[in-house]
């Protein structure tokens, strides 16, 4: 394999007197699917809202492809225009119905014009079981639908690389299948992607790796089977007894 | 509390919502498996809407209580208002001027005669509120981006805005009609406006564009910061998603605000009268000089209680409408 599409080295990143990344050195392949897997406050959110650059890392350096995102001489913009995220909390906007979510960022940042953009937005939204949802607004729909959405508009500007932080965590349990059953098509169609989630059958199930984060380090990465089954390390062994327990 | 106003009202045009769509009805077949009637025919709409239905006895017997409470709610809130009306206006005729007060601020002749000219000086107020508040508006929003923007370069233009609300909102808007009014034309610039209406409105822009200005701002600072993340995240830079992000969202959040600023704005153009132009006030005062009475101020409230009161109205129903909106969004 050639040289990864992610790569994080020696990042650390707090929040005041509270350090929530020590230092995590992480590397991602192009189609590859990544988990992230710890407790709540472990650093999962941050490392991906780092790697998004809607914080500001304290150390340490991410690289995408051949640019280092960490260089303040890099415009932002330009940088997320690559990546693609996905909330918890979905944060469409609640202003502009579903198809316009979609368009806004390939029409007003890409260029495209609104025709193509549409149709392109249409096609997704087909694929995501959305096709007749594309003129309401958010406020109309379920939450799965609105993640659903979400992960749409995402799709749209066919980023390298996306980010999904904990997108099934706000759904009804019987929400969060239609949701998890988008993702595994997006890991067939070979994106890549870094997750961080609380459903450990699904990262069972479409991870090709997982990493366990605990105290701002990774503990513990490897294949999702070998992680999730016998973890070598006591603390993977721990998290995964209470979170197994819950479940 | 009446319950029927405050169950929701069913929407037959409406999408099946969200609840409708995930509860065990879309899975399980009928929400109601008491009901025996077997569906004849698959329902259209997932949430089995029109599947037949009658209300159970119970139900309309609760409905039959409910109509009866309300007829008697109507009944003693009627009566109750007649009664304390009847009082006041007793005890405004039993006072012992009430005959004087009558004549002087309800005389019905006096009333007549002077509503013409009342109200070709209420149609001054009318443009004079029309110039003012587009002016404002456009004025109060840039204002408020300055304020909210980050660029370096606009330092200068930060500062000087924020000193201009600090001081303008500070200042009594009477006083700014003095000062503009007599102070502008006594600079004895070239161009400087004259005509005292126009002076009028610069001094209530200049007031009012600062009270805007503010509820601008706190429109943009009252969307959350994550609705600012997700445009970001999309490769929208600062002013993409002031724009087609933030600021929509604030508009319809503030337009309650507004519209009060702008009711206090129709008022305030009575200000204006202390600089002379014939305008409702003014010409109210004129008339009730000439006649020593005071019935044309009478007829002036009347003109702006008549647009006043509908434009209170609608704000209230702008409130609550967006109110609405702010709770679904908080139960999400």
């Amino acid at each position: 394999m050639s040289r990864p599409l992610l790569r994080i080295r020696g990042l650390r990143k707090g929040y005041g007197s509270r350090l929530v990344l020590r230092s995590i050195d992480l590397d991602v392949a192009e189609h590859e699917v990544v988990c992230l897997i710890g407790g709540s406050g472990s650093g999962k959110s941050t490392l991906l809202r780092c790697v998004d650059l809607l914080d500001v890392v304290d150390d340490g350096t991410v690289h995408l492809g051949d640019s280092e995102l960490t260089d303040p001489r890099l415009d932002p913009d330009v940088a997320r225009r690559r990546i693609g995220i996905v909330f918890q909390a979905y944060n469409l906007f609640p202003h502009l119905s579903v198809i316009d979510n979609i368009t806004l960022a390939p029409r007003r940042v890409h260029g495209v014009p609104r025709g193509k953009a549409e149709a392109t937005a249409h096609e997704l939204l087909a694929r995501l079981g959305l096709a007749d949802k594309a003129h309401e607004h958010p406020d109309r729909l379920s939450g799965g639908q609105q993640q659903r959405a979400a992960i749409a508009r995402a799709l749209a500007t066919e980023p390298e690389l996306l980010l999904f932080d904990e997108i099934t965590s706000a759904l009804d349990p019987e929400l969060v299948g239609e949701v998890l059953d988008v993702v595994a098509d997006l890991k067939q169609r070979g994106l890549t992607l870094l997750m961080a989630t609380h459903e450990m059958d699904f990262a069972r199930r479409v991870a090709d790796r997982v990493c366990f984060l605990e105290n701002g380090v990774i503990v513990e990465q490897g294949p999702a089977e070998q992680v999730l089954t016998a973890p070598r390390e006591q603390a993977t062994r721990r998290f995964l007894a209470r979170a197994l327990d819950r479940a | 509390m009446d319950i029927s106003k405050t169950t929701p009202q069913p929407d037959p045009t409406a999408q099946p919502g969200p609840a409708a769509e995930s509860g065990p009805a879309a899975e399980s077949g009928p929400a109601v498996p008491a009901a025996p009637i077997p569906p004849a025919r698959p329902a259209a709409s997932p949430d089995g809407a029109d599947l037949p239905y009658r209300p159970s006895d119970h139900e309309r017997a609760r409905q039959r209580y409910r109509r009866a409470r309300k007829r008697r709610h109507t009944w003693v809130s009627t009566l109750c208002t007649l009664a304390a009306l009847l009082a006041l206006g007793a005890a405004a005729v039993a006072s012992p001027g009430w005959e004087r007060v009558d004549s002087l601020f309800f005389d019905g002749a006096e009333l007549r005669a002077a509503f013409p000219e009342l109200l070709r000086g209420f149609w001054l107020n009318v443009q004079m509120f029309l110039v003012a508040e587009v002016l404002i508006l456009v004025l109060g929003l840039l204002i408020a981006l300055v304020r909210v923007t980050r660029a370096p370069g606009l330092q200068p233009l930060r500062l000087a805005a924020t000193v201009y609300v600090d001081v303008f909102r500070g200042v009594p808007t009477l006083l700014l009609v003095f000062l503009v009014g007599f102070g502008l034309p006594a600079l004895q610039l070239q161009g400087t406006p004259s005509e005292p209406w126009v002076l009028g409105v610069i001094a209530l822009v200049l007031s009012y564009t600062a009270y805007v200005a503010e509820v601008f701002r706190a429109g943009l600072n009252s969307i959350h910061p994550a609705q600012r993340n997700a445009a970001r995240a999309l490769g929208l830079g600062e002013r993409q998603t002031l724009r087609f992000v933030v600021l929509p969202q604030a508009v319809r959040n503030v337009l309650p605000p507004l519209l009060n600023d702008f009711i206090a704005l129709q008022k305030d153009t009575a200000l204006v009268a202390v600089l002379g132009p014939l305008e409702a006030l003014r010409a109210a005062q004129i008339k009730a000089d000439y006649d020593f009475n005071y019935t044309p101020y009478l007829g002036a409230a009347l003109l702006f209680i008549a647009v006043t009161i509908p434009l209170t109205r609608f704000a209230d129903r702008l409130q609550r409408r967006t109110d609405r909106r702010t709770w679904a969004e908080a139960a999400r």
